[in-house]
């Protein structure tokens, strides 16, 4: 940990054949960086001996836009810091405001919500996984996972009009009542979803060149990614069990079961399995909660002009990355006088340089991969 | 934890559980329709804010804190704890800049709020004090989070905690590029998301955008800008 913490100019290290040190530069145009990013990275022949990521090449200081809108009209811009989880970024904001006005959504749209955002979640977990695998070599996984997802982008567009900046909810509800085939189109979706997993497993999990890739990549223990507060899959694979959903309920989590799937090495491989058996878990949610929609009103009591007392509030959401956190404070006024992000990604990006030491160049796109970010989130 | 701040367990969730009951249906419609119909929502009359707000007021906002978790702060850290805050369920303590680092591996290893889940910073240009450092953690033995609070001004130095926590590290030069405070003893501050060579801190409130792009325009393209 004390290396980590050394500048990446002076870092010390004696290189094993004795020629000179190579710093390579990858990205910000690079097809496996997911967006851009550029790493800068130290070598020893093929070995990386340092690392450091450059980030800002798609900031657009949404925090500071946010000072300037109302608490309504910044909503939109949320959907386009993680673009392909956007209904997650949503609901983090929504419900953040709704707590600083203290007030709730309705019952059964917390429900609909529920059912979106974990669509969503498996939406973003086959794009993480068709694109990881892709990059580690295997080609093929990526066409069996955009033709799920295709089906969970087509919900959406049947929901709300978009498929990927979706604006799917608003502060106190939702706009827009399900529409009448939706329990249909999820159940049609979620039925047979479960073999689906099992197939991209059978290309995968036991595939000799997957696992020779993955196994032992990128360690991080339980103590290191409590140390660098990472969250979501990534602390779930090293052995953490928590989850936002669980530990703090939002939504209308409480009222349904699953299981936190946990990893025990903190490695590539125990990423992905975490990460499958998530998708798993989210299917079965989703199965539950069509079951019994609620009737009731999808709107609550909010005004059309939005003035939360003054104070702050600081909500957490588990996204498909993370810990998606609005820490948002209030002036009295329709205008959030600050909202900060917390965005999972560029935090547990910031854990790349520990887990990428002394790894192959190769493996610098599997963890990347691994650590599943979107560039618009992390630079914001 | 009885009395404690934040969110609660999962067993005492504060959402209505029971789906039988529901409330009278008011606004079935999509967008509730308050009776202020003329209020667009990007304007801003003085009292066009919709009358049927559902929270009193009064309920709401910062309120001050006096619990077990307070007092063992207070006992251990005296005049370094400077106040403490209750708002929305979150407990908020104010602390002295100076101990900031004592304090945080205080909360870390004796009260056990040992994930930093954010590192922030507010302005309030008017105060003679005029940032605050935000800190928010939490603790996966309570299942509860903590929040702290520093003020500094423009010129002041606030003491790192990135050798707390490994994470703040890039939280806090993140800080520095949006807000201009310096980290005592960060081992590599320097901006993180905008180019080494910006000039000013955009998330001070009094960072004019016009101002900034006018003066881009102008020395980018040589031109006047038309906004």
């Amino acid at each position: 940990m004390t290396d980590q913490r050394v500048p990446f100019a002076t870092h010390a290290e004696s290189t094993v054949l004795g020629a000179d040190e190579i710093v390579l530069n990858m990205g910000p145009q690079h097809p496996s960086t997911h967006g851009v990013l550029r790493v800068k990275l130290r070598l020893d022949g093929e070995k990386v001996i340092g690392s450091e990521c450059v980030i800002g090449y798609l900031h657009r200081g949404v925090e500071k836009i946010a000072e300037h809108r109302t608490y309504t009209q910044f909503a939109p811009y949320v959907d386009r810091m993680d673009y392909v989880a956007a209904v997650s970024n949503g609901l983090g904001y929504c419900e953040a405001v709704e707590k600083l006005l203290g007030t709730e959504a309705p019952l059964r749209a917390r429900v609909i919500r529920t059912i979106l955002t974990e669509l969503q979640r498996i939406a973003s977990h086959l794009f993480w996984l068709g694109t990881h695998a892709l990059d580690i070599g295997a080609l093929t996984p990526l066409f069996y996972c955009l033709r799920e997802r295709e089906e969970i982008l087509k919900i959406f567009e049947k929901y709300c009009g978009a498929r990927l900046t979706t604006h799917a909810f608003r502060i106190g509800g939702l706009q827009y009542e399900a529409y009448d085939e939706f329990e249909k189109d999820v159940e049609r979706f979620c039925k047979p979803f479960d073999k689906r997993v099992d197939e991209y497993e059978s290309l995968l999990t036991g595939n000799r060149i997957w696992v020779g890739r993955t196994k032992g990549i990128g360690i991080l223990t339980a103590k290191e990614a409590i140390d660098y507060a990472a969250s979501g899959p990534v602390i779930r694979a090293s052995g953490v069990k928590w989850d936002i959903r669980k530990a703090m309920p939002y939504a209308a989590y409480d009222l349904y079961k699953f299981e936190i799937p946990t990893g025990k090495n903190g490695d590539t491989f125990d990423r992905y399995i975490v990460r499958m058996e998530e998708m798993r878990q989210s299917r079965l949610i989703c199965l539950q909660a069509i079951e019994n929609i609620p009737a009731g009103p999808i709107m609550g009591k909010v005004g059309k002009v939005l003035k939360p007392p003054p104070g702050e509030v600081y909500h957490a959401i588990e996204a498909p990355k993370g810990e998606l956190g609005y820490y948002i404070v209030s002036d009295g006024t329709t205008q959030p006088y600050r909202v900060r992000i917390r965005p999972p990604s560029l935090i547990n990006l910031e854990a790349f340089d520990k887990m990428i030491r002394g790894h192959l160049v190769a493996d610098v796109v599997a963890i990347i991969g691994t650590l599943d970010i979107v560039l618009g989130e992390v630079d914001r | 934890m009885a009395n404690d701040p934040e969110e609660k367990q999962p067993s005492a969730s504060p959402k209505d559980d029971p789906p039988a009951v529901k409330p009278p249906a008011a606004a079935g419609e999509p967008a509730s329709k308050p009776p202020a119909p003329p209020a667009a929502a990007a304007a801003k009359p003085p009292a066009a804010a919709a009358p049927p707000k559902p929270p009193a007021p009064p309920k709401e906002g910062p309120a001050p804190l006096d619990n077990d978790l307070v007092k063992r702060y207070k006992e251990r850290f005296g005049k370094a704890i400077r106040e403490a805050w209750i708002d929305r369920k979150q407990a908020i303590l104010v602390v002295a800049r100076e101990q900031l680092v004592e304090i945080a591996t205080y909360s870390r290893d004796e009260e056990k709020f040992d994930w930093l889940s954010d590192l922030t910073a507010v302005d309030w240009p008017k105060r003679e004090q005029r940032f605050d450092i935000v800190l928010n953690m939490y603790s996966f033995e309570k299942n509860e989070r903590l929040r702290l609070k520093a003020h500094t001004s423009a010129d002041e130095r606030v003491p790192s905690v990135q050798g707390v926590w490994a994470t703040a590290n890039w939280e806090e030069r993140e800080v520095y590029d949006m807000f201009g405070v310096v980290f005592e003893g960060h081992p590599d501050l320097k901006r993180i998301l905008l180019p080494d060579e910006w000039q000013g801190y955009p998330l001070r409130k009094d960072y004019d955008i016009l101002t900034q792009d006018t003066a881009w325009v102008r020395e980018n393209l040589g031109i006047e800008s038309g906004q």
